[in-house]
């Protein structure tokens, strides 16, 4: 067991090294650059700016300082933002959109994963036919219009809650940002959890458990729960890494000072290390929940342990 | 023995018009199906029926709600004939509204030029202002205008442009980049899965390493980083959105590809001396075709939101074109006065995109009946 | 007799399906005596197996059964679930076909074990565990101790057998309900599990239900049949009696299924169709970057065979005996070593291109008759695809005549030519298959286990056509089976392999009736045993 987690541990390294210098290179053969944007500064300022930042060096070597930078866990200063370094800005925002993204990746899984063994239970009776017209409208209907509704309805209409903003971390300001990530995120979860639900209800040794007279309880929960499980496992490290690492959508319309924005204003402003800083830092994040999810797969399925 | 009279033969029942029985079963599929070709229809046909052009700026009715009677409305008049005569710069002494025209009086401290007309004119409420009447001094004039009535059934925008008209020809460039899109994705994935699967061996744990780690760069920046070497071209997009969600597709149809290899009808063909491209074309091609519509159908509507998401970051159409993604970024940004701006298109949106999810299921409960 | 303890009374079964409603079950009247074994014989579709599933309420979530179950005065379908999961797994249990998924993969066999004594007699955990270890020994499982710890994967399809069979037995029930527990396990490993049901029957002293296809394991065991056709029972009665004077006509043709006959042998001097000397394949298994070398597993190992103008070999062996990887070899659909000839004219190393004008001459039928047609192709194109490679100037016309004479040829009505694969029962699909190979007029057919997933009665219909086919086109056959009565109808000469060995070979009357190796001695025990 231990084996198998260090062989997936070292396996990863290779995969980290690969994304890091695809979206190095992919990110400066982009025309433009950091300096570009701003009209009419000074070439003289310009070229001081980049000699700073090491960009009038040769591509490889920036590179190579970049690789020796990131191994001393430095991200470099963002270009766009020059205040701040880029730990700092992720300092600042990750533990918002962790917070955010977390909360609503456990109502997910724990509301998700209850609905579709509800529907599973009665498959093809009302309550199946609830859960699936949930599951069809939350996959269904974008985020970016799920969230602006919410505003109208609950914000501008009823005045529950704020409109946006992220009010220190009150609790009402969590709840349209929360229940917008976690609305498509439930309907996969909750289709996924019916299928395999209903695969697992049908497998030959869910029958030879009732013809053991097993109660079922013990059929349903011991049984074929722990099977249909694996594709939900499969399915919920990447969405956390997803979720964890903020989305642009929600944190823009609700004004969350969160991760999820800087990706796209760091690509379209060059910020080079601010652009690499979030491609580490969101595939680490899916490194370490893949290695989650083979962790919990082997617990879960005796079969993979010894593959 | 060797004369045979032919018999004539019975029609066999394929296995694709048994799909296509159990799909006209489908009510929901059915529903979907009549409801995007009604969608597709009034989006093409549409905006040549509407009295706007999508362009077309009416600078007296930004922001003015869907209304099925025709504008302007009273209380929009007095604005109007005030705006109109403040461009003339004219003292207005009155106005009245008479036999659906509407009479303004007008002073002036020099003498009134009868060309003054034209200013009532230019006003996107009056049409055909004649004068009426002229004091002796010519300092006090009394004109005539027929109303021009404009209906907005969906209200208009920001910029006073037609909503209605702007909401179809969006769902013209979503829907084109939702099929264009997702054919381009297709036809790559299927190529990539169907070389990789039958190649196997090496060929194959090299292809699908690439897919792999394709799959682990963040998506987002991958869009983005496409969107920019394109740049913000309409026609590019079709190609970047295209090229990213190939990668499935291509999965899928190795996975079937490899599947298919083993199936003992296809070592029939073998054993029968078959070469390798009839093999493909008898064999392989017609059995992948199921999975490759299902997946289609279910990967146009991702295509639209896709598009629509990088519309609504700015990064995909750009004005004065529009797309269902550009509409609901602007809704977004009008809640809560202009509300229409985001539940018009919102509405066109949602309800396509569940028609093609039913449609999608629809054809995978059809083609595949196992799996319910 | 004793007393009745199951008593099946006007049963129905339907299924709620897309194309409708189908009555699987119609009406059925059953019962089965404390300590007495019933075989409910039938074909598979007679609905035998979801009647019974019907009275342990396990049908699948779309079935619908009516009527009485009575066991010792309770109606199983009236009752509640609980009070039914109080009777399941302690009076009644049951045991199913699929020993390789009818254990939950994620449990240890000793987890499993334990679940359901711990319910049914409330036992401690230590009591339930030497309860399950003195189950494990009493169906035969070496090192019961250690066994418990293993998940199902670890173990053989015959030891999870044994397993479900402790299982099943682990409260003392009443009755017990075998689905076809043998069907699925190799000829050898099938006697001793039959064995164990016997003598643990006649130990315990329970009730038995025996639901199979094979009528030989229904003369070994059983005290009374009941035969199902279409979801009713058409004939009943004590097994000596039914199987000396049947009287239902579905009955007879069961009884006669078994195929007859010999088969003359060729004369010594006929033609060398094909010589293969010193065969030997090899699988790679595994192997690539990071994973080590890979594993060489040698599935044929030095056979030779010679096959003449009009003989037919048969080739039994067990699964994983590389019978079928030996034929495919010889026809080179697979890489090997060793020698082949063809008419005496060398193939081995021949490529594709050069194979493919011998390929009309050497053809091959396949077991899977669902799996062998291509499902979007019809009947007449599947039959005519050989002659789009060996004859591609014929005309459309031609090619749609040939086929028709071709269907005729196999006893099939020519005007369904348009069909689909998917509208035909298995049997007609293999007559299908069967066509396909003939239209070109072969020398040489591998038979690779024609018959093995067609009922009785159509097996015997198959094997006489392939008779006929064989006598009017002067064929030659290499008939793959692990059908001992099958093989000793069909064939002129038998070779036995194991392993990828050949272990012995001679005429039919040489290798069955007199067989020199312990292995063969022991196919023989299973497949003929009175």
């Amino acid at each position: 067991m231990l084996r198998y987690v260090l062989r997936r541990f070292l396996t990863a390294i290779p995969t980290l090294f690969v994304i890091v210098t695809i979206s190095f290179f992919l990110m400066r053969l982009a025309p433009g650059g950091p300096f570009n944007q701003e009209k009419g500064l000074n070439p003289v300022i310009k070229a001081n700016l980049e000699r700073v930042f090491h960009l009038d060096q040769p591509l490889w070597q920036q590179y190579l300082l970049y690789l020796n930078n990131l191994l001393h866990g430095n991200f470099g200063p963002s270009y766009n933002l020059p205040d701040f370094t880029v730990a700092e800005l992720f300092a600042d925002g990750l533990p918002i959109s962790i917070q955010l993204g977390g909360s609503a990746l456990v109502l997910a899984l724990v509301l998700g994963g209850m609905l579709g063994i509800v529907a599973a239970l009665y498959q093809n009776k009302p309550a199946d036919y609830a859960v699936i017209a949930t599951a069809t409208a939350g996959s269904t209907i974008p985020t970016f219009v799920i969230a602006p509704l919410f505003q109208l309805f609950f914000a501008l209409t009823l005045k529950w809650v704020p409109v946006g903003g992220w009010g220190d971390g009150a609790f009402v300001n969590k709840i349209g940002p929360v229940l917008t990530l976690m609305l498509p995120q439930l309907a996969i979860v909750a289709r996924l959890m019916r299928g395999s639900m209903i695969e697992s209800l049908r497998s030959h040794h869910i029958r030879t458990a009732r013809a053991l007279g097993l109660s079922e309880y013990s059929v349903v929960i011991k049984h074929a729960l722990r099977g249909a499980l694996l594709p939900i496992i499969s399915y919920a490290g990447p969405a956390a890494a997803a979720l964890l690492t903020g989305s642009i959508i929600v944190e823009s319309i609700f004004a969350i000072p969160g991760v999820g924005r800087y990706f796209v204003e760091a690509a379209l402003n060059r910020d080079y290390t601010l652009v690499m800083g979030t491609v580490v830092v969101i595939a680490i994040f899916t490194i370490v929940f893949n290695l989650i999810v083979d962790i919990l797969y082997a617990v879960v399925d005796p079969r993979v342990r010894y593959d | 023995m060797t004369d045979v009279t032919l018999p004539s033969a019975a029609k066999g029942r394929s296995l694709w018009a048994d799909a296509w029985n159990r799909l006209k079963a489908n009510k929901a599929a059915m529903v979907s199906l009549w409801y995007l070709l009604f969608m597709g229809i009034v989006c093409i046909v549409g905006p040549w029926f509407t009295p706007h052009d999508f362009t077309t700026i009416y600078q007296d009715y930004t922001r003015v709600p869907p209304s099925l009677s025709a504008y302007p409305k009273a209380d929009a008049i007095d604005l109007a004939v005030k705006d109109a005569v403040q461009r003339s710069r004219l003292e207005l002494a009155g106005w009245e509204e008479k036999d659906g025209k509407v009479y303004i009086t007008v002073t002036s401290a020099k003498p009134i030029d009868p060309r003054v007309t034209r200013y009532i004119d230019r006003s996107d409420v009056f049409e055909g202002a004649q004068v009426v009447e002229t004091s002796d001094d010519k300092l006090k004039m009394t004109m005539s205008a027929d109303f021009k009535h404009e209906y907005f059934f969906f209200g208009t925008d920001n910029n006073g442009r037609d909503l209605l008209t702007r909401t179809l020809i969006a769902g013209r460039v979503s829907l084109a980049i939702g099929l264009l899109a997702g054919l381009v994705a297709v036809v790559i994935g299927v190529l990539y899965g169907a070389v990789a699967g039958f190649s196997g061996g090496k060929t194959d744990e090299v292809m699908m390493r690439i897919v792999d780690i394709l799959y682990s760069l963040p998506f987002i920046f991958f869009v983005i980083m496409l969107v920019v070497f394109f740049g913000r071209n309409f026609v590019l997009m079709f190609l970047a959105v295209g090229a990213v969600l190939w990668l499935d597709m291509a999965r899928i149809v190795r996975g079937q590809a490899l599947s298919l290899k083993r199936q003992e009808y296809v070592q029939a063909a073998e054993a029968l001396g078959v070469s390798p491209g009839g093999i493909l074309l008898r064999h392989v091609v017609p059995n992948l075709l199921g999975p490759v519509v299902i997946y289609m159908t279910l990967l146009v509507p991702q295509v639209i939101i896709l598009e629509s998401f990088l519309s609504f970051l700015g990064l995909g159409v750009q004005e004065p074109m529009s797309s269902w993604g550009v509409l609901i970024s602007q809704g977004a940004k009008n809640i809560p006065s202009a509300t229409w701006l985001l539940i018009f298109p919102s509405f066109f949106l949602t309800t396509t995109l569940f028609a093609l999810n039913f449609i999608g299921d629809g054809l995978r409960d059809a083609l595949d009946p196992k799996d319910r | 007799m004793s007393e009745r303890i199951l008593h099946l009374q006007n049963v129905k079964v339907s299924f709620a399906t897309l194309d409708g409603t189908v009555e699987a079950v119609k009406g059925v009247n059953l019962h089965v005596n404390a300590g007495e074994t019933v075989a409910i014989v039938g074909e598979s579709g007679s609905g035998k197996s979801q009647m019974m599933m019907a009275a342990m309420g396990l049908l699948a979530s779309n079935g619908k059964a009516s009527g009485h179950v009575d066991y010792r005065g309770t109606n199983l379908l009236a009752i509640s679930k609980s009070e039914l999961n109080d009777i399941r797994g302690a009076k009644i249990t049951m045991i199913f076909q699929e020993p390789m998924t009818s254990l939950d993969p994620l449990y240890t066999i000793g987890d499993q074990l334990i679940e359901p004594i711990r319910k049914h007699q409330r036992l401690g955990e230590a009591d339930a565990r030497a309860r399950a270890i003195e189950m494990l020994r009493l169906v035969r499982i070496p090192e019961p101790e250690r066994r418990m710890r293993s998940y199902p994967h670890e173990m053989s399809g015959g030891q999870r057998q044994r397993v479900m069979i402790a299982m099943a037995l682990a409260n003392n029930p009443d009755l017990l309900i075998a689905d076809e527990p043998t069907t699925a396990l190799d000829v050898t490993i099938q006697a001793e599990i039959l064995e164990l049901m016997a003598s643990l029957q006649q130990r315990l002293g329970m009730g038995m239900v025996f639901i199979t296809h094979d009528l030989n394991i229904v003369k070994r065991i059983a005290h009374r049949v009941y035969v199902m056709r279409r979801g009713e029972v058409v004939e009943e009665g004590e097994t000596g009696e039914l199987f000396a004077e049947p009287k239902h006509p579905y009955t007879k043709a069961l009884l006669e299924a078994e195929p007859t006959g010999r088969k003359l042998p060729v004369a010594p001097n006929a033609r060398r169709m094909i010589d293969a000397t010193d065969v030997r394949v090899t699988f790679r298994l595994g192997g690539g970057f990071m994973s080590g070398p890979p594993l060489e597993l040698r599935a044929v190992d030095r056979v030779s065979m010679t096959l003449r103008q009009g003989q037919t070999i048969g080739i039994v062996g067990e699964s994983g005996s590389g019978k079928s990887t030996f034929a495919r070899a010889v026809l080179r659909l697979l890489p090997s070593e060793g020698a082949i000839t063809f008419e005496n004219r060398s193939i081995q190393g021949l490529t594709r291109e050069q194979m493919r004008p011998l390929r009309r001459e050497l053809q091959i039928v396949l077991q899977d008759p669902f799996g062998s047609l291509s499902p979007r192709m019809t009947a007449g194109q599947i039959v005519t695809e050989g002659l789009l490679v060996h004859e591609p100037s014929i005309s459309r016309a031609e090619r749609d005549r040939r086929a028709a004479q071709a269907l005729e040829e196999v006893q099939l009505d020519p005007s369904l030519r348009n069909r689909y694969p998917h509208e035909f029962s298995g049997g007609q699909r293999q007559r299908i298959a069967i066509a396909r190979a003939i239209i070109l007029k072969p020398k040489v057919v591998v038979l690779d286990e024609p018959t093995s997933a067609l009922d009785r009665q159509v097996q015997k219909q198959i094997v006489d056509l392939l008779r006929e086919l064989q006598q009017v086109n002067n064929l030659s056959y290499l008939f793959i089976s692990h059908d001992l009565a099958v093989v000793r109808a069909m064939a002129d000469h038998i070779m036995v392999m194991k392993d990828g060995r050949l272990v012995e070979q001679g005429t039919p009357d040489e290798v069955l009736e007199h067989p020199r190796e312990d292995y063969t001695k022991r196919l023989m025990r299973a497949a003929f045993a009175e």
